[in-house]
């Protein structure tokens, strides 16, 4: 029913476009419209292929033909050759980085696409309020036949071996935790999904429960039978108010189904499944923390051991997993151990979602295989840093976690590496930062949260992260003296060393990975009073540009202390030691010629 | 609802609904039916989704095309929300960002009724996995 019978779909992700993508498509409308085709094939504009590495590219349909690293003048040979004779552009092909083949089809042969969906299988594809689209995707098909077929010894194995670790942020092998709970003998044992998701930019969980809130259900199924539970509770903060509808409505939907309830699939085995409210403390991530807060106690951590699968919810053996954990489950049951542990790295299996905030361009929700590297994942799936500005930063593991820098990006993202370079996996809230951020002020801005989000209980955390805020802010505000810097170090190793739960243990991360590998920006901080980037305003100087000032006079009027100086039609000049920087010559300037330095 | 009460009688629903799906995809009088997925998470409608996937709703019923607008997860792509997937009976998915009523409008007119691609379309660039294997 097209009149079109062919498309060539050109880039027009931020990172081809600087790349003349623009100028490419125009060409081949040009030639499109030379040779009298404008009625049968159609160029048009996508977007981002998240392959920029290898732009700008241009896509041939409906052959999938995969042209990359296109340059306007190829659009003469692409319209003459392969638009009118049919004949491939060899040249312009896809090259596999590891056959070194050119590839013709992106879509049928072996072209690597740098994200796979496990966890994400069904987000963007079924609709979450109909239990019927997920079972056409295989739901529950795990859990029936883990049920029929497998004992629990027999399901910790394969999670055992297929290597799977906890993705909330420290990375415990699941089927372990599995384990410990299996062993410890109770009456009564708990099953909960840890959705308390906190961390400042991170939204993965969210996105899974709200578009497919029956994996996790069904995992939840399956760890309570491997672990001889039939209560599950899903923990979950109150202002993720659409993630609570759509699970009550696929807790509804599995109990009218009887995949929750008593004799499960006839098996004899009873699951049912609560939602917990939480009132979004970032402390009550903690498992011992969000176990007090489900038993409506305050959420504060106690010391491990005891460990919950010992003594967890009302002091039984309780298994908490993370949304996204429990997310790889059933996929992993269905397809074996051996297909998950293939995909990853030697310490770290699977894949990771991250979620892309900050200066990039294609900010949204990804997943890719653990070992991907930094750099893959901000400038070929993220599209690269926004307005062509310059990496600076990257911030993994949110509050708790570390910046990776310029070179770190090759560096193949797993749990094993993230540590060793200051920082760590964390939920995958993944934040980049561009040249125009300031590293002192970024480590502030996490100080805050921390601050604000320690419950308190113990002295270094309540007591230590208050000190580093206000030594940091002392920086910010250049009252810092560089043996503030020392004590800014040795006060963040006594936090780490001697705080009651991971909060604490991890809060002075961001300043001490800032410090390693900022420095520089640091001292100037502290010895020249300078911010190089230009983000902290007490540092900061009001300057007018020579060039740009035209003597209109309108900034020394506005002044209100009087400390701009210059003739008519003349140049004007800031005195720095009477100015109080309230901004008001910027304000009333017509000619940018004020600026901040 | 009903019970399901063994393994083999949720494969017998799984294979229905697939087949329902697949009947919905290719089978027979689809080839007038046009499937559209609306990206409804908290960040797609906070950037008009809801309004996006009414106005699908009723523009298409208003025109007389045959379609199934459904609502479904985060597709991932925040930058261009709010994202639309629009199926054409015997061809591949497409995924378009940034509609609102007017990209909405142009996708009817163009891309659904006359198959003319529009501006907008988010190539897909991940691997899914098939769980048959």
């Amino acid at each position: 029913m097209s009149k079109y019978s062919m498309h060539l779909l050109v880039c027009g992700g931020t990172s081809c476009k600087s790349q003349e993508s623009d100028s490419i498509a125009e060409k081949l409308k040009m030639e499109i419209s030379k040779q009298g085709l404008q009625e049968t094939v159609q160029v048009i504009m996508t977007g981002c292929f998240g392959l920029c590495e290898n732009g700008p590219i241009v896509k041939v349909m409906p052959d999938n033909t995969f042209y990359t690293q296109v340059k306007p003048e190829d659009a003469e040979e692409i319209v003459e050759e392969h638009v009118i004779k049919g004949k491939r552009i060899e040249r312009l092909l896809y090259t596999d980085p590891e056959t070194e083949k050119h590839v013709e089809d992106s879509k049928r042969t072996g072209f690597k696409r740098k994200q796979i969906r496990i966890a994400l299988r069904n987000c963007g594809i079924i609709d979450p309020e109909v239990i019927d689209e997920y079972i056409a995707r295989d739901g529950y098909q795990a859990l029936g036949d883990v049920l029929t077929t497998k004992t629990p010894e027999d399901t910790i194995a394969i999670m055992k071996a297929s290597g799977l670790r906890g993705r909330g942020g420290a990375g415990f092998p699941a089927g372990l935790k599995w384990e410990f709970a299996l062993k410890n003998e109770a009456d009564q044992k708990y099953v909960v999904c840890n959705a308390d998701e906190g961390d400042p930019g991170a939204f993965m969980d969210r996105s899974i429960l709200e578009g497919d809130p029956h994996s996790v259900l069904e995992a939840m199924a399956i760890v309570g039978y491997c672990i001889g539970a039939d209560m599950g509770y899903v923990y979950i903060r109150a202002e993720y108010p659409l993630a609570i509808a759509r699970l009550k409505i696929a807790i509804k939907q599995a109990r009218e189904y009887g995949l929750l309830g008593k004799d499960i699939l006839g098996s004899g085995f009873n699951f049912d499944i609560d939602l917990k409210y939480g009132a979004g403390a970032f402390v009550c991530g903690e498992e011992t923390a969000l176990i007090h807060s489900m038993e409506g106690n305050r959420g504060e951590p106690t010391l491990k051991p005891p460990f919950p699968a010992e003594s967890g919810y009302m002091g039984k053996p309780t298994n908490v997993n993370n949304v996204e954990t429990l997310a790889n489950v059933p996929v992993i049951l269905l397809k074996g151990a051996d297909w998950f542990s293939s995909i990853g790295t030697e310490t770290s299996k699977g894949t990771k979602v991250f979620a892309l905030a900050g200066k990039i361009n294609n900010v949204g929700l990804i997943e890719v295989p653990m070992g991907t590297t930094l750099r893959e994942v901000i400038f070929e799936i993220g599209g690269g840093i926004k307005d062509g500005k310059k990496f600076k930063a990257a911030q993994t593991g949110g509050p708790s976690g570390g910046c990776l820098t310029e070179k770190h990006l090759d560096t193949p993202i797993d749990y094993e590496n993230l540590v060793a370079n200051g920082s760590m996996m964390g939920s995958g809230g993944l934040i980049v930062m561009d040249e125009d951020d300031c590293m002192v002020s970024i480590a502030r801005f996490y100080l805050d949260f921390t601050v604000e989000e320690s419950c308190g209980k113990c002295a270094p955390c309540r007591i230590g992260n208050k000190r580093l805020h206000e030594l940091l802010q002392r920086i910010c505000e250049g009252k810092g003296e560089e043996s503030d810097l020392v004590r800014l170090r040795n006060l963040g190793d006594v936090i780490k060393d001697t705080s009651l739960c991971g909060l604490g243990q991890s809060s002075p991360n961001p300043v001490l990975s800032t410090m390693e590998n900022f420095p520089e920006e640091y001292l100037s901080h502290v010895v020249d009073k300078k911010c190089p980037s230009g983000v902290c305003t007490d540092l900061l100087e009001y300057f007018i540009i020579e060039e740009n000032c035209i003597g209109c006079t309108a900034c020394a009027r506005a002044c209100p202390v009087g400390c701009i100086s210059g003739e008519r039609k003349e140049p004007h000049l800031i005195n720095p030691d009477t100015c109080i920087k309230c901004g008001a010559c910027m304000e009333k300037c017509k000619f940018d010629a004020v600026i901040l330095k | 609802m009903e019970k399901i009460k063994t393994l083999i009688d949720l494969k017998k629903i799984r294979d229905e609904k697939l087949f329902g799906l697949q009947i919905r995809e290719k089978g027979e009088g689809a080839e007038n039916r046009v499937q559209v997925k609306v990206a409804m998470a908290t960040c797609g409608i906070a950037s008009g989704a809801k309004d996006t996937m009414e106005f699908m709703a009723e523009a298409l019923e208003k025109r007389g095309i045959e379609a199934v607008v459904t609502k479904v997860g985060c597709m991932g792509y925040c930058y261009a929300e709010p994202t639309i997937e629009v199926k054409l009976p015997g061809s591949e998915p497409v995924v378009f960002g940034g509609v609102d009523r007017e990209k909405a409008d142009e996708i009817i007119e163009k891309f659904i009724k006359g198959g003319e691609l529009v501006d907008g379309i988010i190539p897909v660039n991940y691997e899914t996995i098939d769980l048959k294997e």
